[in-house]
């Protein structure tokens, strides 16, 4: 599946719908599903609001592979990037009560392999069926 | 006349009633995640919690499925408030795979989360 979006949350929502269908048409259980779900819409919204900054001129690409072992998903905006090192532990004091900065660890944590390219610009996630442990 | 005014306070991602002094507030949508409903939610929570001294508030997540980084963030923002208001807050009802998100972020150490409603209740001082 391929999407070209503008940087905006209902076209977001629409691409998020349309890839959950289809982890769930091929049979994948329900922590799975609710994992990519959770992992996808922090990516959707991470790409248009920090990645885009709600730019209308910039555009949003996502791929998505749904097969009978993984689901495999790339998003790509057309920000600055950020360096993914510099991102503070949210679960470490101070931080434990700031309103945000919870998104990455929360795609780290639900998906099985996580990979940062492009400057930070582009996200590449895979979830296994069944999976658990990080993957190569 | 009580009735009323809660109804009219209400907003319509939102369920309010009143346990004796305790404040309960359930969450009538299955998906917390776009910003437009977690800034409504955040503004209704936040005018209940600022109207009253030592307020005590329940939140019922029973029904909720999803919830965004940016919910947690509103959750926080709450607590936030009626800790400075001297209050009590509780979180309930929280199904297990979302009570995970809570463990993965380490907020099942900031807030009061228990199983229930009643034992939300049941368990202010």
């Amino acid at each position: 599946m391929h999407f070209d979006i503008p940087s905006d949350y209902e076209s977001g929502t629409r691409v998020l719908d349309e890839i959950i269908r289809a982890a769930e048409n091929s049979g994948y259980d329900a922590d799975s599903v609710f994992a990519v779900k959770l992992a996808l819409d922090e990516a959707i919204i991470n790409a248009i609001k920090h990645g885009n900054k709600l730019d209308p001129s910039k555009r949003v690409r996502i791929d998505a592979r749904v097969t009978p072992t993984r689901v495999e998903i790339e998003i790509e905006d057309q920000g600055c990037g950020f360096d993914r090192k510099k991102i503070p532990d949210p679960r470490k004091a101070p931080n434990v009560e700031k309103s945000s900065g919870r998104g990455i660890l929360l795609i780290e944590s639900y998906m099985n392999r996580v990979q940062w390219k492009h400057g930070g610009r582009c996200l590449r996630m895979v979830k296994l069926r069944n999976g658990r442990g990080k993957v190569k | 006349m009580q009735k009323d005014r809660l109804m009219s306070e209400t907003p319509p991602r939102l369920t309010i009633s009143q346990e004796k002094d305790v404040r309960v507030v359930q969450f009538t949508e299955s998906r917390i995640l776009d910003d437009a409903s977690i800034a409504e939610i955040g503004a209704a929570l936040a005018g209940m919690i600022e109207a009253k001294d030592r307020p005590k508030l329940v939140l019922d997540f029973t029904g909720v499925e999803h919830l965004s980084s940016a919910a947690l963030g509103m959750l926080i923002n709450v607590n936030t408030k009626v800790k400075q208001q001297s209050g009590q807050l509780r979180l309930a009802g929280i199904r297990p795979q979302i009570l995970e998100v809570f463990v993965i972020t380490r907020l099942n150490k900031l807030f009061r989360i228990v199983p229930t409603r009643a034992e939300a209740l049941a368990s202010f001082s």
